[in-house]
Protein backbone atom coordinates (compact mmCIF):
# COMPACT_ATOMS: atom_id res chain seq x y z
CA UNK A 1 0.00 0.00 0.00
CA UNK A 2 1.24 3.60 -0.69
CA UNK A 3 0.49 6.08 1.78
CA UNK A 4 1.51 9.88 1.50
CA UNK A 5 0.32 13.10 3.22
CA UNK A 6 0.32 16.64 3.24
CA UNK A 7 0.06 16.81 7.08
CA UNK A 8 0.41 15.55 10.47
CA UNK A 9 -2.02 16.38 12.68
CA UNK A 10 -1.71 16.14 16.71
CA UNK A 11 -4.63 16.16 18.61
CA UNK A 12 -4.62 16.22 22.20
CA UNK A 13 -1.43 13.92 22.49
CA UNK A 14 -0.03 12.91 26.05
CA UNK A 15 2.18 10.36 26.80
CA UNK A 16 3.30 9.00 30.45
CA UNK A 17 5.90 6.69 31.60
CA UNK A 18 4.67 5.64 35.24
CA UNK A 19 3.51 8.53 36.71
CA UNK A 20 6.08 10.96 34.88
CA UNK A 21 4.41 13.13 32.13
CA UNK A 22 6.49 13.24 29.29
CA UNK A 23 4.26 14.81 26.81
CA UNK A 24 0.94 16.71 27.93
CA UNK A 25 -2.30 17.57 25.33
CA UNK A 26 -0.29 18.69 22.97
CA UNK A 27 -2.28 19.53 19.69
CA UNK A 28 -0.41 20.87 16.21
CA UNK A 29 -0.59 20.40 12.79
CA UNK A 30 2.31 20.42 10.43
CA UNK A 31 1.44 20.76 6.58
CA UNK A 32 3.71 20.57 3.40
CA UNK A 33 6.49 23.12 3.18
CA UNK A 34 6.79 23.22 6.94
CA UNK A 35 10.45 23.71 8.82
CA UNK A 36 9.07 23.30 12.84
CA UNK A 37 11.36 24.14 15.11
CA UNK A 38 10.92 22.31 17.82
CA UNK A 39 12.17 24.43 20.89
CA UNK A 40 12.54 23.52 24.78
CA UNK A 41 15.21 23.41 27.60
CA UNK A 42 16.35 19.75 28.64
CA UNK A 43 13.89 17.21 29.12
CA UNK A 44 10.66 19.10 27.95
CA UNK A 45 9.13 16.39 25.97
CA UNK A 46 11.00 16.96 22.35
CA UNK A 47 12.52 13.54 21.89
CA UNK A 48 9.20 11.45 23.05
CA UNK A 49 7.62 13.67 20.51
CA UNK A 50 9.56 12.88 18.14
CA UNK A 51 9.31 9.34 18.74
CA UNK A 52 5.68 9.42 18.63
CA UNK A 53 5.40 11.14 15.03
CA UNK A 54 7.88 8.63 14.01
CA UNK A 55 5.73 5.70 15.42
CA UNK A 56 8.01 4.36 17.80
CA UNK A 57 6.46 5.74 21.00
CA UNK A 58 2.79 5.08 21.51
CA UNK A 59 0.65 7.82 22.31
CA UNK A 60 -0.67 7.29 26.15
CA UNK A 61 -4.08 9.38 24.90
CA UNK A 62 -5.13 11.46 21.83
CA UNK A 63 -3.79 10.85 18.53
CA UNK A 64 -1.70 11.43 15.18
CA UNK A 65 -2.55 11.20 12.16
CA UNK A 66 -1.10 11.30 8.52
CA UNK A 67 -2.77 13.27 5.81
CA UNK A 68 -5.89 12.24 8.11
CA UNK A 69 -5.11 8.49 8.29
CA UNK A 70 -4.08 7.08 11.55
CA UNK A 71 -0.82 4.67 11.55
CA UNK A 72 -3.00 1.65 12.10
CA UNK A 73 -4.79 1.83 9.49
CA UNK A 74 -2.21 1.94 7.01
CA UNK A 75 0.24 -0.23 8.52
CA UNK A 76 3.75 -0.90 7.47
CA UNK A 77 3.09 1.40 4.53
CA UNK A 78 3.20 5.00 6.69
CA UNK A 79 6.83 3.81 8.08
CA UNK A 80 7.74 4.20 4.31
CA UNK A 81 7.47 7.85 4.23
CA UNK A 82 8.79 8.91 7.84
CA UNK A 83 12.73 10.05 8.02
CA UNK A 84 13.97 10.01 11.16
CA UNK A 85 17.68 11.66 12.19
CA UNK A 86 17.61 10.57 16.19
CA UNK A 87 20.30 11.28 18.94
CA UNK A 88 21.49 8.08 18.37
CA UNK A 89 22.44 7.91 14.86
CA UNK A 90 20.81 4.50 13.92
CA UNK A 91 24.45 3.41 11.96
CA UNK A 92 25.86 -0.09 12.02
CA UNK A 93 29.87 1.20 12.90
CA UNK A 94 31.44 -2.49 11.90
CA UNK A 95 30.20 -2.21 8.69
CA UNK A 96 31.13 0.68 5.89
CA UNK A 97 29.76 3.52 5.00
CA UNK A 98 28.40 1.91 1.85
CA UNK A 99 27.45 -1.52 3.72
CA UNK A 100 25.40 0.66 5.60
CA UNK A 101 23.61 2.52 3.05
CA UNK A 102 23.03 -0.41 0.68
CA UNK A 103 21.61 -2.30 3.98
CA UNK A 104 18.68 0.45 4.51
CA UNK A 105 18.19 0.99 0.93
CA UNK A 106 17.20 -2.62 0.12
CA UNK A 107 15.07 -2.46 3.73
CA UNK A 108 13.35 0.27 1.62
CA UNK A 109 13.29 -1.72 -1.56
CA UNK A 110 15.23 1.08 -3.15
CA UNK A 111 17.36 0.29 -5.71
CA UNK A 112 21.20 0.43 -4.69
CA UNK A 113 23.04 1.31 -7.82
CA UNK A 114 22.78 5.06 -8.43
CA UNK A 115 21.14 5.60 -4.64
CA UNK A 116 23.64 4.31 -2.44
CA UNK A 117 26.65 6.20 -4.51
CA UNK A 118 24.37 9.83 -4.53
CA UNK A 119 23.76 9.31 -0.98
CA UNK A 120 27.74 8.91 -0.89
CA UNK A 121 28.59 12.38 -2.53
CA UNK A 122 26.04 14.36 -0.84
CA UNK A 123 27.43 13.09 2.70
CA UNK A 124 30.86 13.94 0.88
CA UNK A 125 32.15 10.23 1.84
CA UNK A 126 32.59 9.21 -1.84
CA UNK A 127 35.98 8.71 -1.30
CA UNK A 128 35.92 6.82 2.44
CA UNK A 129 32.67 4.79 1.24
CA UNK A 130 34.86 1.48 2.06
CA UNK A 131 36.03 2.31 5.47
CA UNK A 132 34.54 1.36 8.75
CA UNK A 133 31.79 3.81 10.07
CA UNK A 134 33.93 3.10 13.38
CA UNK A 135 36.87 4.99 12.09
CA UNK A 136 34.61 7.97 11.24
CA UNK A 137 34.61 11.53 13.42
CA UNK A 138 31.47 12.74 14.73
CA UNK A 139 30.95 14.95 12.00
CA UNK A 140 31.26 12.07 9.33
CA UNK A 141 29.10 10.18 11.12
CA UNK A 142 26.16 13.04 11.38
CA UNK A 143 26.41 13.72 7.76
CA UNK A 144 26.12 9.65 6.68
CA UNK A 145 23.26 9.60 9.12
CA UNK A 146 21.28 12.14 7.64
CA UNK A 147 21.58 10.93 4.27
CA UNK A 148 20.16 7.47 5.90
CA UNK A 149 17.56 8.51 7.09
CA UNK A 150 16.76 10.83 3.12
CA UNK A 151 17.62 7.64 1.24
CA UNK A 152 14.07 6.74 0.80
CA UNK A 153 12.90 10.67 -0.16
CA UNK A 154 10.65 10.86 2.91
CA UNK A 155 7.54 13.29 3.28
CA UNK A 156 8.09 13.62 7.10
CA UNK A 157 11.70 14.39 8.50
CA UNK A 158 12.22 13.73 11.93
CA UNK A 159 15.57 15.79 12.47
CA UNK A 160 16.81 15.38 16.83
CA UNK A 161 19.87 17.70 17.11
CA UNK A 162 21.14 17.27 13.49
CA UNK A 163 23.78 19.89 13.69
CA UNK A 164 25.70 17.86 16.61
CA UNK A 165 29.39 17.44 15.62
CA UNK A 166 29.32 19.69 12.05
CA UNK A 167 31.72 22.26 10.99
CA UNK A 168 30.76 25.88 10.05
CA UNK A 169 30.44 24.32 6.38
CA UNK A 170 28.77 21.27 6.81
CA UNK A 171 25.85 23.10 9.24
CA UNK A 172 25.57 25.67 6.43
CA UNK A 173 25.02 22.65 3.50
CA UNK A 174 22.77 20.60 5.91
CA UNK A 175 20.74 23.90 6.50
CA UNK A 176 20.50 24.09 2.72
CA UNK A 177 19.74 20.49 2.58
CA UNK A 178 17.09 21.07 4.53
CA UNK A 179 15.47 23.90 2.89
CA UNK A 180 15.42 22.27 0.24
CA UNK A 181 13.41 19.43 0.91
CA UNK A 182 11.17 21.13 2.54
CA UNK A 183 11.01 23.43 -0.61
CA UNK A 184 10.34 20.25 -2.44
CA UNK A 185 7.05 19.49 -0.41
CA UNK A 186 8.53 17.68 2.96
CA UNK A 187 7.30 18.44 6.40
CA UNK A 188 10.56 18.88 8.60
CA UNK A 189 10.38 18.73 12.43
CA UNK A 190 13.67 19.85 13.77
CA UNK A 191 14.68 19.72 17.61
CA UNK A 192 17.47 21.69 18.89
CA UNK A 193 18.92 23.62 21.29
CA UNK A 194 21.08 25.98 18.71
CA UNK A 195 18.59 28.37 18.76
CA UNK A 196 20.98 30.35 16.35
CA UNK A 197 21.15 27.81 14.11
CA UNK A 198 17.18 27.33 14.23
CA UNK A 199 16.66 31.06 13.20
CA UNK A 200 16.26 31.79 9.68
CA UNK A 201 16.02 28.00 8.96
CA UNK A 202 12.83 27.06 10.65
CA UNK A 203 9.49 28.98 9.14
CA UNK A 204 7.36 28.22 12.72
CA UNK A 205 8.89 27.45 16.21
CA UNK A 206 7.04 25.29 18.42
CA UNK A 207 7.85 25.72 22.58
CA UNK A 208 7.47 22.96 24.70
CA UNK A 209 8.29 22.80 28.02
CA UNK A 210 7.48 19.95 30.89
CA UNK A 211 5.67 18.45 27.83
CA UNK A 212 3.64 21.12 27.38
CA UNK A 213 3.19 23.17 24.10
CA UNK A 214 3.81 26.24 25.18
CA UNK A 215 4.07 28.65 21.91
CA UNK A 216 3.04 27.68 17.95
CA UNK A 217 3.73 30.51 16.05
CA UNK A 218 5.47 31.46 12.46
CA UNK A 219 9.29 32.04 12.92
CA UNK A 220 9.71 35.66 12.25
CA UNK A 221 13.43 36.07 13.61
CA UNK A 222 14.57 37.02 16.59
CA UNK A 223 14.38 33.25 18.01
CA UNK A 224 16.50 33.50 20.56
CA UNK A 225 15.18 36.27 22.31
CA UNK A 226 11.36 35.05 21.68
CA UNK A 227 12.57 31.82 23.62
CA UNK A 228 14.22 33.31 26.49
CA UNK A 229 11.20 35.67 27.25
CA UNK A 230 8.74 32.94 26.92
CA UNK A 231 11.17 30.67 29.38
CA UNK A 232 11.39 33.67 32.13
CA UNK A 233 7.44 34.22 31.76
CA UNK A 234 6.39 30.78 31.98
CA UNK B 1 8.76 -8.67 1.37
CA UNK B 2 8.40 -10.24 4.88
CA UNK B 3 10.89 -13.04 4.17
CA UNK B 4 13.14 -10.79 2.32
CA UNK B 5 13.25 -8.03 5.42
CA UNK B 6 14.26 -10.95 8.01
CA UNK B 7 16.92 -12.44 4.73
CA UNK B 8 18.62 -8.56 4.96
CA UNK B 9 18.31 -8.52 8.63
CA UNK B 10 20.18 -12.24 8.98
CA UNK B 11 22.77 -11.44 5.95
CA UNK B 12 23.46 -7.90 7.85
CA UNK B 13 24.22 -9.83 10.92
CA UNK B 14 26.92 -12.15 9.08
CA UNK B 15 28.28 -9.31 7.58
CA UNK B 16 29.25 -7.64 10.79
CA UNK B 17 30.03 -11.13 12.54
CA UNK B 18 32.32 -12.19 9.50
CA UNK B 19 34.22 -8.52 10.56
CA UNK B 20 35.17 -9.65 14.05
CA UNK B 21 33.79 -13.36 14.82
CA UNK B 22 33.57 -11.94 18.27
CA UNK B 23 29.74 -13.42 19.31
CA UNK B 24 31.09 -16.82 17.49
CA UNK B 25 34.02 -17.15 19.00
CA UNK B 26 33.05 -15.82 22.47
CA UNK B 27 30.30 -18.41 22.22
CA UNK B 28 31.72 -21.08 20.81
CA UNK B 29 34.67 -20.70 24.18
CA UNK B 30 32.00 -20.63 26.84
CA UNK B 31 30.69 -23.65 25.59
CA UNK B 32 33.71 -25.54 25.18
CA UNK B 33 34.71 -23.93 28.87
CA UNK B 34 31.56 -25.06 30.21
CA UNK B 35 32.17 -28.77 28.84
CA UNK B 36 35.55 -28.69 29.88
CA UNK B 37 34.61 -27.77 33.55
CA UNK B 38 32.06 -30.34 33.43
CA UNK B 39 34.25 -33.16 32.67
CA UNK B 40 36.69 -32.29 34.88
CA UNK B 41 33.94 -32.26 37.85
CA UNK B 42 32.59 -35.32 36.55
CA UNK B 43 34.55 -37.60 35.15
CA UNK B 44 36.84 -40.00 37.47
CA UNK B 45 39.16 -42.26 36.16
CA UNK B 46 37.62 -42.14 32.44
CA UNK B 47 34.44 -43.15 33.98
CA UNK B 48 31.79 -40.84 33.43
CA UNK B 49 28.21 -40.31 35.53
CA UNK B 50 25.14 -42.24 33.66
CA UNK B 51 22.87 -39.66 31.74
CA UNK B 52 25.33 -36.52 33.24
CA UNK B 53 25.92 -35.88 29.02
CA UNK B 54 22.18 -35.24 28.34
CA UNK B 55 21.69 -32.52 31.12
CA UNK B 56 25.76 -31.20 30.08
CA UNK B 57 25.09 -30.71 26.53
CA UNK B 58 21.74 -28.78 27.47
CA UNK B 59 23.54 -26.81 29.78
CA UNK B 60 26.30 -26.11 27.87
CA UNK B 61 24.06 -24.75 24.63
CA UNK B 62 21.46 -22.60 27.01
CA UNK B 63 24.03 -20.65 28.43
CA UNK B 64 26.17 -20.11 25.80
CA UNK B 65 22.74 -19.18 23.97
CA UNK B 66 22.00 -16.41 26.66
CA UNK B 67 25.54 -15.01 26.00
CA UNK B 68 24.87 -15.03 22.31
CA UNK B 69 21.61 -13.28 22.78
CA UNK B 70 22.93 -10.89 24.74
CA UNK B 71 26.04 -9.91 22.46
CA UNK B 72 23.44 -10.12 19.16
CA UNK B 73 21.10 -7.03 20.70
CA UNK B 74 24.31 -4.90 21.99
CA UNK B 75 25.12 -4.37 18.21
CA UNK B 76 21.77 -3.29 17.90
CA UNK B 77 21.57 -1.13 21.32
CA UNK B 78 25.09 1.03 20.72
CA UNK B 79 23.62 3.20 17.94
CA UNK B 80 19.71 2.44 18.40
CA UNK B 81 19.89 0.72 15.10
CA UNK B 82 17.08 -1.42 16.18
CA UNK B 83 14.89 1.67 15.94
CA UNK B 84 16.03 2.36 12.36
CA UNK B 85 15.07 -1.62 11.87
CA UNK B 86 11.88 -0.66 13.30
CA UNK B 87 11.31 2.27 10.77
CA UNK B 88 11.59 0.23 7.91
CA UNK B 89 8.12 -0.33 5.91
CA UNK B 90 8.28 -3.73 6.52
CA UNK B 91 6.50 -5.87 8.87
CA UNK B 92 7.88 -5.33 12.39
CA UNK B 93 7.89 -9.63 13.14
CA UNK B 94 9.99 -10.04 10.06
CA UNK B 95 12.81 -8.06 12.03
CA UNK B 96 12.37 -10.84 14.83
CA UNK B 97 12.51 -13.36 12.26
CA UNK B 98 15.51 -12.22 10.98
CA UNK B 99 17.78 -11.36 14.39
CA UNK B 100 16.26 -15.46 15.47
CA UNK B 101 17.60 -17.08 11.81
CA UNK B 102 21.02 -15.39 12.89
CA UNK B 103 20.58 -16.54 16.64
CA UNK B 104 20.26 -20.21 15.14
CA UNK B 105 23.02 -20.21 13.11
CA UNK B 106 25.21 -19.13 15.86
CA UNK B 107 24.01 -21.90 17.83
CA UNK B 108 23.96 -24.59 15.41
CA UNK B 109 27.71 -23.86 14.48
CA UNK B 110 28.24 -23.91 18.80
CA UNK B 111 26.20 -27.47 19.07
CA UNK B 112 28.44 -28.89 15.96
CA UNK B 113 31.33 -28.57 18.14
CA UNK B 114 29.79 -29.13 21.16
CA UNK B 115 27.88 -32.00 20.73
CA UNK B 116 31.02 -34.20 19.65
CA UNK B 117 32.80 -32.71 22.58
CA UNK B 118 30.62 -34.11 25.04
CA UNK B 119 30.19 -37.47 23.27
CA UNK B 120 33.98 -37.66 23.33
CA UNK B 121 34.31 -36.41 27.22
CA UNK B 122 31.41 -38.53 28.56
CA UNK B 123 31.18 -41.63 26.47
CA UNK B 124 27.81 -40.88 25.19
CA UNK B 125 26.34 -43.04 22.69
CA UNK B 126 24.92 -40.12 21.04
CA UNK B 127 25.23 -40.82 17.36
CA UNK B 128 23.86 -43.76 17.48
CA UNK B 129 20.39 -42.17 16.18
CA UNK B 130 21.76 -39.27 14.87
CA UNK B 131 18.70 -38.04 13.19
CA UNK B 132 16.71 -38.35 16.23
CA UNK B 133 19.57 -36.27 18.21
CA UNK B 134 19.63 -33.63 14.80
CA UNK B 135 15.78 -33.37 15.47
CA UNK B 136 16.49 -32.94 19.11
CA UNK B 137 19.14 -30.07 19.72
CA UNK B 138 17.36 -28.51 16.40
CA UNK B 139 14.02 -27.87 17.80
CA UNK B 140 15.43 -27.26 21.49
CA UNK B 141 17.27 -24.66 20.00
CA UNK B 142 14.73 -23.11 18.22
CA UNK B 143 12.50 -23.10 21.02
CA UNK B 144 15.20 -21.65 23.25
CA UNK B 145 15.99 -18.93 20.80
CA UNK B 146 12.59 -18.00 20.17
CA UNK B 147 11.98 -16.76 23.33
CA UNK B 148 15.27 -15.55 23.72
CA UNK B 149 15.44 -13.61 20.83
CA UNK B 150 12.18 -11.95 21.91
CA UNK B 151 13.29 -11.25 25.43
CA UNK B 152 16.68 -10.03 24.06
CA UNK B 153 14.95 -7.63 21.39
CA UNK B 154 12.56 -6.30 24.83
CA UNK B 155 14.91 -5.78 27.24
CA UNK B 156 17.04 -3.82 24.70
CA UNK B 157 16.51 -0.47 26.85
CA UNK B 158 16.87 -1.76 29.95
CA UNK B 159 19.83 -0.91 32.36
CA UNK B 160 20.12 -4.80 33.94
CA UNK B 161 19.14 -6.50 30.68
CA UNK B 162 22.28 -9.20 31.44
CA UNK B 163 20.66 -9.87 34.47
CA UNK B 164 17.01 -9.51 33.60
CA UNK B 165 17.71 -11.73 30.25
CA UNK B 166 18.31 -14.99 31.97
CA UNK B 167 16.05 -14.52 34.87
CA UNK B 168 13.28 -14.45 31.96
CA UNK B 169 14.43 -16.98 29.52
CA UNK B 170 15.33 -19.75 31.92
CA UNK B 171 11.65 -20.24 33.52
CA UNK B 172 9.60 -19.88 30.49
CA UNK B 173 12.37 -21.89 28.68
CA UNK B 174 12.67 -25.20 30.96
CA UNK B 175 10.13 -27.24 29.58
CA UNK B 176 11.83 -26.52 26.52
CA UNK B 177 15.31 -27.96 28.21
CA UNK B 178 13.83 -30.95 30.01
CA UNK B 179 12.55 -31.97 26.88
CA UNK B 180 15.31 -31.61 25.38
CA UNK B 181 17.62 -33.45 28.11
CA UNK B 182 15.14 -36.32 28.69
CA UNK B 183 14.92 -37.21 24.91
CA UNK B 184 18.77 -36.99 24.46
CA UNK B 185 19.01 -39.33 27.66
CA UNK B 186 16.53 -41.60 25.93
CA UNK B 187 18.66 -41.86 22.92
CA UNK B 188 21.55 -42.85 24.93
CA UNK B 189 20.40 -45.88 26.79
CA UNK B 190 21.23 -49.34 25.70
CA UNK B 191 19.24 -49.74 23.24
CA UNK B 192 17.68 -46.19 22.54
CA UNK B 193 14.44 -45.72 24.36
CA UNK B 194 12.92 -44.33 20.52
CA UNK B 195 9.48 -44.21 21.69
CA UNK B 196 10.17 -41.80 24.41
CA UNK B 197 12.70 -39.88 22.32
CA UNK B 198 10.19 -39.65 19.96
CA UNK B 199 7.48 -38.18 22.41
CA UNK B 200 10.07 -35.68 23.53
CA UNK B 201 10.49 -34.47 19.67
CA UNK B 202 6.95 -34.15 18.95
CA UNK B 203 6.95 -31.96 22.62
CA UNK B 204 9.48 -29.97 20.70
CA UNK B 205 7.92 -29.55 18.10
CA UNK B 206 4.98 -28.30 19.67
CA UNK B 207 6.90 -25.58 22.44
CA UNK B 208 8.04 -24.46 19.09
CA UNK B 209 4.92 -23.40 17.20
CA UNK B 210 3.25 -22.49 20.82
CA UNK B 211 6.60 -20.17 21.27
CA UNK B 212 6.89 -18.50 17.94
CA UNK B 213 3.76 -17.99 17.10
CA UNK B 214 3.52 -16.16 20.31
CA UNK B 215 6.60 -14.41 19.74
CA UNK B 216 5.35 -12.97 16.39
CA UNK B 217 2.47 -11.86 17.80
CA UNK B 218 3.80 -9.90 20.72
CA UNK B 219 6.51 -8.46 18.45
CA UNK B 220 5.64 -5.18 17.69
CA UNK B 221 3.60 -4.15 20.44
CA UNK B 222 6.40 -5.08 22.75
CA UNK B 223 8.67 -2.98 20.43
CA UNK B 224 6.14 -0.16 20.45
CA UNK B 225 7.24 2.10 23.84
Amino acid sequence: MKADFDRVELADVSRHFGRRRAVSHVSLTINRGDIVGLLGPNGAGKSTLIGMLATLVAPSSGSITYGGTKVAETGAAIRGRIGILAHELHLYPELTARQNLEFFARMYGLPVNGTVDHALERADLTDRDRDQVLGFSRGMRQRLALERSLLHNPRLVLLDEPFTGLDDRAVRLVADRFRTLAAEGAIVVLATHDLDLADGLITRMAVIRNGRLLLDTPARGGTRQQYRALMERA
Amino acid sequence: MFLRTAFLVLKKDFAIELRSYEILSTTMLFAVSCVGIFSFAFVREGEAPMDAAAGILWIAIAFAGTLALGRTFERERYGETLKALLMVPAPRPAIYVGKLLGILALLFTTELLVTPMVAFFFHARFFSQSLRLVALLGLGTIGYAAVGTLFAAMLIRARTRDVLLPILLYPVTIPVIIAGVRGTAALMESPADLPIANLWIAMLGFFDVVFITLSLWMFEPLMTE
